[in-house]
């Protein structure tokens, strides 16, 4: 098998797998497409479940860590990562 | 010299929520042709670090006529006081595609990131002003921003694995238009695909003074420290204090939007200098701790 990868980040609303998307991130392993900052305002797919449903495997999700005493109300990084994949068949 | 035109209450809330406040064509045409032709001369003026915003700007230059206008001295005055301190500015210029065809480069946009470096601070923050002398159309790639952000503590670039989120704005305005911005607001530079090159020059400031009702108050009233009937379907007064403050942006975590709403109620009570103010009781219930 001569494949490469296509990986999809989604970040939806909760730590839930279905719930809606609000960032996103695609990168090409075939070279077929680039994609870069700011090039779409809608996203790929209205939930993470959506994603499967189109053949991408789910290959990691962030955990959930108990906040840290004092940090409690900060805000920072987006929280809910879900990194997908799919592996495309090329010829070289 | 006129005397500056001070924001009210409604922009001062606007901003502390989203983080920018966004002023079409502030800036006449005579003023935008003569920095454009500055720019295309190479005369913006190296300044250093730490001077006096008022000493920033040669008297009388076109730099320093657009930012002594009324209305965008106004700005400065309501967000960083009348004596703030130049940081620096820079000449940002979007080159269009011939420009990196004929050297081989790959045309990219700029990822997301947040200026300077990871800023805890929180009872003060710089004001860094975007100033477009020309008309910005769609496909010039003006600056993306993502409204809301600019509470949260990054780190720089650290972001930039996002590559698109719900909600960004992409610049788009008249000549002379004018956004006033929090400095930690996340935003990066579009790909510009005209056959004109875009600019785009923004300035960096620093307070000396607390940052607290520096603005025309004149319009704050003492309904916006009460609470309102949370929870409730009756339709809010979108301008209302606390609707501003407590109105998600379309990025929002379910809960962490949340937590959104309370570091804008904490920045609004440095703003306006009261310690209790609360909107929608989002503070006020988890402060409660009788002894």
């Amino acid at each position: 098998m001569n494949a490469r990868q296509q990986v999809l980040i989604l970040y939806l609303t909760t730590s839930s797998l279905d719930s809606p998307v609000i960032a996103w991130a695609f990168h090409d392993g075939t070279g077929r497409d680039t994609h870069m900052a700011g090039d779409n305002d809608e996203p790929p797919y209205d939930t993470g479940l959506d994603a499967l449903l189109d053949g991408w495997r789910l290959l990691q999700m962030s955990p959930l860590l108990p906040h840290a005493s004092g940090d409690e109300y900060d805000t920072s990084y987006l929280k809910y990562e879900f990194l997908f994949e799919k592996l495309i068949e090329v010829t070289t | 010299m006129k005397k500056a035109k001070l924001l009210n209450s409604r922009q001062m809330a606007n901003f502390a929520a989203r983080g920018f406040l966004q002023f079409n064509s502030l800036v006449p045409a005579a003023l935008n042709r003569s920095f454009i032709k500055a720019a295309d001369a190479n005369r913006i003026p190296q300044v250093r670090a730490g001077v006096a915003w008022s000493d920033a700007y040669a008297k009388n230059s076109t730099l320093f006529k657009v930012m002594r206008l009324p209305a965008v001295a106004g700005i400065v005055q309501s967000l960083v006081g009348k004596n703030p301190i130049f940081d620096h500015h820079f000449l940002h210029v979007a080159m269009p595609p011939a420009f990196f065809a004929k050297r081989g480069r790959e045309q990219r946009s700029q990822t997301t990131h947040q200026d300077s470096t990871i800023d805890p601070r929180f009872a003060n923050f710089d004001l860094q002003l975007l100033y477009f002398p020309h008309e910005v159309t769609a496909k010039m790639g003006g600056t993306r921003f993502i409204p809301g952000t600019h509470l949260r503590k990054v780190s720089e670039a650290s972001v930039g694995r996002y590559q698109n989120m719900v909600g960004q704005q992409h610049v788009v305005c008249p000549a002379g238009t004018v956004l006033a911005m929090h400095h930690g607001i996340w935003h990066g530079g579009g790909i510009n695909r005209t056959s004109k090159r875009r600019l785009m020059f923004k300035v960096r400031l620093n307070p000396t003074e607390p940052q607290c009702r520096l603005w025309d108050t004149g319009d704050l009233s003492e309904e916006a420290g009460e609470q309102r009937a949370i929870f409730w379907a009756d339709k809010q007064d979108p301008e209302h204090i606390h609707s501003i403050l407590c109105k998600r942006e379309e990025w929002f975590e379910a809960d962490t939007g949340r937590l959104e709403y309370l570091n804008r109620i904490r920045f609004w009570r440095n703003l306006v200098g009261d310690p209790t103010f609360d909107a929608d009781y989002w503070l006020t219930r988890i402060e409660n701790m009788p002894s």
